[in-house]
């Protein structure tokens, strides 16, 4: 299944990229998401306790089911104000 | 009312929006660029947003604020882009009848955007570096983090 994947702060930097459609496998769920990211950057494996994933544009736990369509953003820590 | 801007914050604007005759109190809360950050000077500010989902959650933190309180006007602002030292980034403004729930409101509306609106900060430093201000444990504890 394909989910567009969105990037920011840290994650966009560590990553290299902003925003990209991506093939998943059935069945994933939002943590498969940091396992993915983790598996082209080992550095992500030291944000894995401080990001938050949102699928369409709400905040999900890390065993959210992922469905084909969503838009899933990770969300390193906030820090707006 | 919540907004997302890329401009100045017209601060006197927004305390005339919040007042109304019926208020007896109007509370305003000014969050502004500080020129040091752990003892380096600061020269500013670059903000980013995941924007749609920013709006989305500051009209749900209006929503619960109203809920909460008994509220006659909010007005939640936040700008995105360069803010130099001593510009506003953000201003949260209540209005209701008496005091303390002007001041609850406020106080709850500001926390509640600082731990959960998806807002990035880079500090750009005097000697020319920037970083992203983040702390790895900074989301720990809030609604929905991953465990």
């Amino acid at each position: 299944m394909k989910i567009t994947l969105r990037l920011f702060s840290v994650a966009r930097d560590l990553a290299g990229f902003r925003e990209q459609t991506m093939e998943i496998p059935a069945g994933s769920r939002a943590a498969n998401i940091l396992e993915i990211l983790q598996d082209r950057n080992p550095k992500f494996a030291e944000w894995q306790h401080a990001v938050r994933i949102a699928v369409n544009q709400e905040y999900v736990s890390n065993d959210h089911p992922l469905h084909d369509g969503d838009d899933v953003a990770v969300i390193p820590p906030v820090s707006g104000g | 009312m919540v907004e997302i801007t890329h401009s100045t914050i017209d601060v006197q604007s927004i305390v005339g929006t919040v007042t109304n005759s019926e208020s007896g109190a109007i509370d305003v809360f000014i969050g502004t660029t500080r020129n040091n950050s752990d003892g380096r000077g600061v020269l500013s500010l670059m903000y980013e947003a995941y924007e749609p989902m920013a709006l989305k959650i500051m009209a749900e933190l209006e929503d619960e604020a109203r809920s909460r309180w008994n509220l006659h006007r909010v007005v939640v602002v936040h700008r995105l882009g360069v803010v130099e030292a001593a510009e506003a980034s953000v201003v949260v403004a209540v209005s209701s009848a008496h005091r303390k729930e002007a001041f609850d409101a406020c106080r709850f509306l500001i926390d509640r955007l600082k731990r959960d609106v998806p807002i990035w900060k880079k500090e750009r430093f005097v000697d020319g570096s920037e970083k992203w201000s983040v702390s790895k444990a900074t989301n720990q504890e809030s609604t929905g983090a991953l465990k």
